[in-house]
């Protein structure tokens, strides 16, 4: 099975690719599938890639996606690649990217963290590495790595 | 007295992070030389918000600001603020904006300084938020190492006793970064180890061992913190532990004649009182430099 017999396999919304291997459901939990889901989710897991060595890939149909769940996936998924679908057709692509500031996108771990009050405060992190992912709590300084992100997610 | 090169007016001091070497110097230098002046900061007026109560830091804000001519307003302990009545943070931060020249904060919960300090555009110091950051108590301490030192290069360091909870040693290492050879000896009981975030921090930069034994031998500056019960599961388990890391004369015999002890105060049994006559011990000299640190930190975000 080639890439472009599973990336046409939907008609019309977002196939997720290049997912590092293993991530693909959490992937789904950014995106909020699960029970009451009605759209078509094709997932698979440990596929053989030219780039990464194993990926996942996650199909959505009838799905764009937000900044904000763009900026997640990113967090756990450096190297994923959003293709929009239309009419079977790949109708735009990007690679995900994670940006310099986190505002709003993931919670504070430290439950005594003034944004975890009840403050009018978003969560502020920002990225002191990319890879291996090191995000840091503008207010209350605690550091979060990959090993723990998808618990604030 | 000297001129401001390093970007202090007006700045904030919340975080250790925030600090290059040349700006510890700079603040430093100024300590090392301030004196009491009612002309410097006359009419200006420090808000003093402390939402749980630090009676030896509020002191020192106090005292600091008077020796300098300054006024004090505030409160301590959540009553009597308007917190006690459901406001938030951020309002009580833009009320006080209006009748202060500068605000001192310190507060229970990680981060709030910071938060105050991106609310209004006083400059705004740290005087501790939770278990995170308080700067002046670490500019204090290098003060208190580079008097008598005469310097903050070329250095090994022990600290000694709860390394996992206390804020004071984190800070103290991170404050280390920014200097050169520097040797720290991380001595503590296994569960209270320095956290593995704040010795990433380190890696590559300060050299460290880490170690479960008392051993004192040729540091220059040996730093003890207070280990509590409520960090253990079992009273048995902390008695033991507690034991092996009191500072008491027989603990002493190993320093050298020119180390310091120090400890952030106030201390409980950890250091036996028997220690205080000998000549290393500088912890209560250490107290008294917090006044001449944060005269010198007023004088510089004032600009005056
Ligand atoms: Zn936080």
């Amino acid at each position: 099975m080639n890439e472009e017999l599973k990336v046409s396999k939907i008609k019309n919304g977002t196939v997720i690719d290049h997912i590092t291997a293993g991530m693909a459901p959490i992937v789904l939990r950014i995106l909020g599938i699960g029970k009451g889901c009605s759209d078509t989710v094709i997932v698979a897991m440990n596929v053989k890639s030219h780039q990464i060595g194993l990926k996942d890939m996650v199909k959505v149909e009838n799905r764009a996606l937000a900044q904000e769940t763009v900026k997640k996936i990113a967090l756990v998924a450096p190297h994923a690649t959003v293709n929009i679908i239309k009419d079977y057709k790949v109708a735009q692509k990007f690679k995900v990217e994670l940006p310099s500031e986190l505002i709003g996108v993931v919670r504070c771990p430290n439950r005594n963290c003034i944004t975890n009050s009840g403050e009018r405060v978003s969560s502020y992190f920002t990225v002191e590495s990319k890879d291996p992912l090191a995000l840091r709590c503008h207010y209350c300084e605690v550091l979060v790595d990959g090993a723990s992100v998808d618990i604030l997610l | 007295m000297q001129r401001v090169h390093t970007g202090w007016l007006g700045r904030d001091v919340i975080s250790i992070r925030d600090f290059s070497r040349e700006q510890i110097e700079e603040l430093l230098r100024h300590a090392h030389q301030i004196r009491p002046d009612p002309e410097l900061l006359r009419g200006r007026v420090m808000a003093s918000l402390f939402f749980e109560p630090s009676t030896r830091t509020q002191l020192s804000f106090a005292t600091a600001m008077q020796r300098l001519g300054g006024h004090v307003i505030g409160f301590s302990g959540v009553e009597g603020s308007s917190l006690a009545k459901g406001e938030s943070l951020q309002d009580t931060a833009k009320v006080v904006e209006k009748y202060a020249d500068i605000i001192v904060i310190r507060h229970p919960l990680e981060g709030s300084a910071r938060l105050v300090a991106d609310t209004v555009s006083l400059p705004v110091i740290n005087a501790g938020d939770g278990a995170n950051q308080h700067p002046t108590q670490t500019l204090t301490d290098l003060f208190t190492i580079q008097r008598f030192h005469g310097r903050l290069d070329d250095l090994k360091i022990g600290l000694v006793g709860d390394l996992k909870y206390g804020r004071t040693v984190h800070s103290l290492a991170l404050a280390f970064t920014r200097f050169r050879k520097i040797e720290l000896r991380l001595i503590s009981p296994e569960n209270l180890r320095m956290p593995p975030a704040i010795l990433r921090e380190l890696d590559g930069i300060v050299p460290y061992v880490e170690t479960s034994e008392l051993d004192l031998r040729d540091l220059d500056v040996v730093y003890v913190t207070r280990i509590q019960k409520e960090r253990f599961p079992d009273i048995e388990e902390y008695e033991k532990v507690k034991g092996a890391y009191v500072i008491d004369l027989k603990a002493c015999e190993q320093l050298r004649r020119d180390a310091i002890l120090l400890h952030p105060l106030p201390r409980v049994d950890e250091i036996t009182p028997d220690v205080d006559a000998l000549p290393q011990a500088k912890y209560f000299e250490q107290t008294r430099n917090g006044v001449p640190v944060r005269m010198a930190l007023l004088r510089l975000l004032l600009g005056a």
